[in-house]
């Protein structure tokens, strides 16, 4: 597969990058989130977690069901400063 | 697991990598660093990656602009692999009143006699460097512009990527239990996965400090807070400084990625190892960010999350080897910098364990919260 794919689209994290921290000994999706951002977006791994813990069973001994899913954080979805201080008069 | 070992640090964190890597440098053999989850898992991981040198104490002003000097080539000292995203952009400090810029002002003395490159702005001279900047209220600033910021992860990676070279072990996802003594001496480590004979302990157990050291039997004055950060959407370089103020008791942050990182000190917050997240931070900490920098108000909120700050009654770390059980050394109590301080709080108690003199005038013992002689760190979020 061409490994300049990208993987995480927030981060723009390419599979060879994922595939070179998986080979560096990162094997929890916790970890892999902290040494490359991946999952740190705005969609919070929506995409790319299932496609890390995927490479994370093909690299190592792993099955899917071992895989720990990173914490979920609020907010759910991106949320406007002015939002958050109840000036937003201009958005509908 | 290995069953015996030279040393035994308990916390793999930035602080306990930092030591590791240090000791193992000097030559030291047979070293375990102990991490209950991942590396970076705690205090190191959530913490709002700024490095600032513009301190209060002069023991907190030495082991910043020391650490300073290490994190600049960090790069070259730990043959880095992955980019630890040092970015020196200064530290701009905002007083809102008199007192506060007459204490900026000792500050900067006492930050100018060691050698940190620090200085006094006018409110206008403020403006110049944050454009942006709400001027209101403001009485003065201080700036030191090679403060800023590092990756948190990174850097304690980096460590332990650099100790693991030098053949220290570290066992993740490893708990300690107990520290079992005999006359005043170290026996062993229990851990979740077995024991580990040793005579000596690094307690580096951020905001687990206390309860490591009461494994060891012995009490000690700190205490652990949570403190929320926020981080936003990425958007193109428009702040340079890390924008910090103590009456609002917030700093923001827009780091190398281009998000905006910040957080807010709650002075209600009870001690305790709660790390949740709350909706009422959100709100607190977008009024404050938006009235400091109105521009933040059509920039996008993303994700929250909290970590421990590890206080002592000073603010300022214990970095010292227990009278009461040899063998026993602390390292922690960093109070919400420590991993700013973490490089040379590594070189320093690697000296202390190995016996050597110390290369700075350190003075941070467990004793002086006995014998009232506290000089207070004035400059804490």
């Amino acid at each position: 597969m061409n490994e300049d794919k990208i993987v995480c689209r927030c981060e723009d994290i390419t599979l060879k990058e994922l595939r070179d921290i998986i080979a560096d000994g990162y094997t929890r999706l916790d970890e892999i989130k902290r040494a490359l951002r991946l999952g740190m977006g705005p969609c919070q791994g929506d995409i790319c977690l299932e496609i890390a813990a995927r490479e994370i069973c093909r690299m190592t001994d792993k099955k899917m069901e071992d895989i720990k899913m990173p914490s979920k954080r609020p907010p759910v979805a991106g949320i406007k400063m002015s939002e958050l201080v109840g000036d937003n008069q201009n958005e509908k | 697991m290995k069953n015996k070992a030279e040393i035994v640090i308990i916390g793999g964190g930035v602080i306990g990598a930092s030591i590791a890597y240090s000791l193992a440098d000097k030559g030291m053999k047979d070293i375990v660093v102990l991490e209950k989850n991942y590396i970076a898992s705690g205090s190191t991981g959530s913490c709002g990656a700024g490095i600032r040198q513009q301190w209060g104490t002069k023991m907190n002003c030495i082991l910043s602009k020391k650490s300073m000097e290490i994190f600049e080539n960090l790069n070259e000292i730990l043959k880095v692999k992955r980019n630890i995203e040092l970015k020196q952009g200064g530290y701009l400090l905002l007083a809102y009143s008199e007192k506060e810029f007459k204490q900026f002002k000792e500050n900067i003395k006492l930050q100018n006699s060691i050698g940190i490159p620090s200085q006094l702005l006018t409110v206008k001279e403020a403006k110049e460097i944050v454009p942006q900047l709400n001027g209101e209220g403001i009485k003065g600033a201080t700036y030191c512009p090679t403060d800023g910021h590092i990756n948190p992860f990174r850097v304690n990676q980096a460590y332990v990527e650099a100790a693991r070279r030098k053949k220290v072990q570290f066992y993740t996802y490893t708990s300690a239990q107990d520290i079992i003594t005999q006359n005043n001496e170290i026996k062993s480590v229990v851990t979740d996965r077995g024991v580990i004979e040793t005579n000596k302990v690094v307690n580096a157990a951020g905001g687990f400090s206390k309860e490591v050291s009461l494994m060891a039997g012995i009490d000690i004055p700190t205490k652990s807070e949570r403190h929320q950060i926020l981080v936003t959407e990425q958007v193109n370089p428009i702040l340079k400084p890390m924008v910090m103020s103590f009456s609002y008791n917030i700093y923001c942050q827009q780091i190398p990625d281009g998000s905006f990182v910040m957080g807010y000190g709650d002075p209600d917050e009870q001690y305790s190892h709660n790390i949740k997240s709350s909706w009422q931070f959100l709100e607190e900490m977008a009024k404050k960010a938006t009235y400091l920098l109105p521009f933040l108000k059509d920039i996008r909120v993303i994700r929250q999350w909290a970590g421990l700050y590890n206080i002592t009654p000073d603010a300022q770390p214990i970095l010292d080897a227990s009278d009461e059980l040899k063998g026993f050394f602390m390292a922690v109590g960093f109070s919400g910098h420590g991993f700013m301080i973490a490089p040379f709080t590594g070189v320093l108690m690697a000296e202390m364990i190995l016996g050597e003199k110390l290369s700075m005038d350190i003075k941070l013992d467990l004793k002086r919260f006995e014998h009232d002689r506290l000089i207070l760190e004035p400059s804490v979020v």
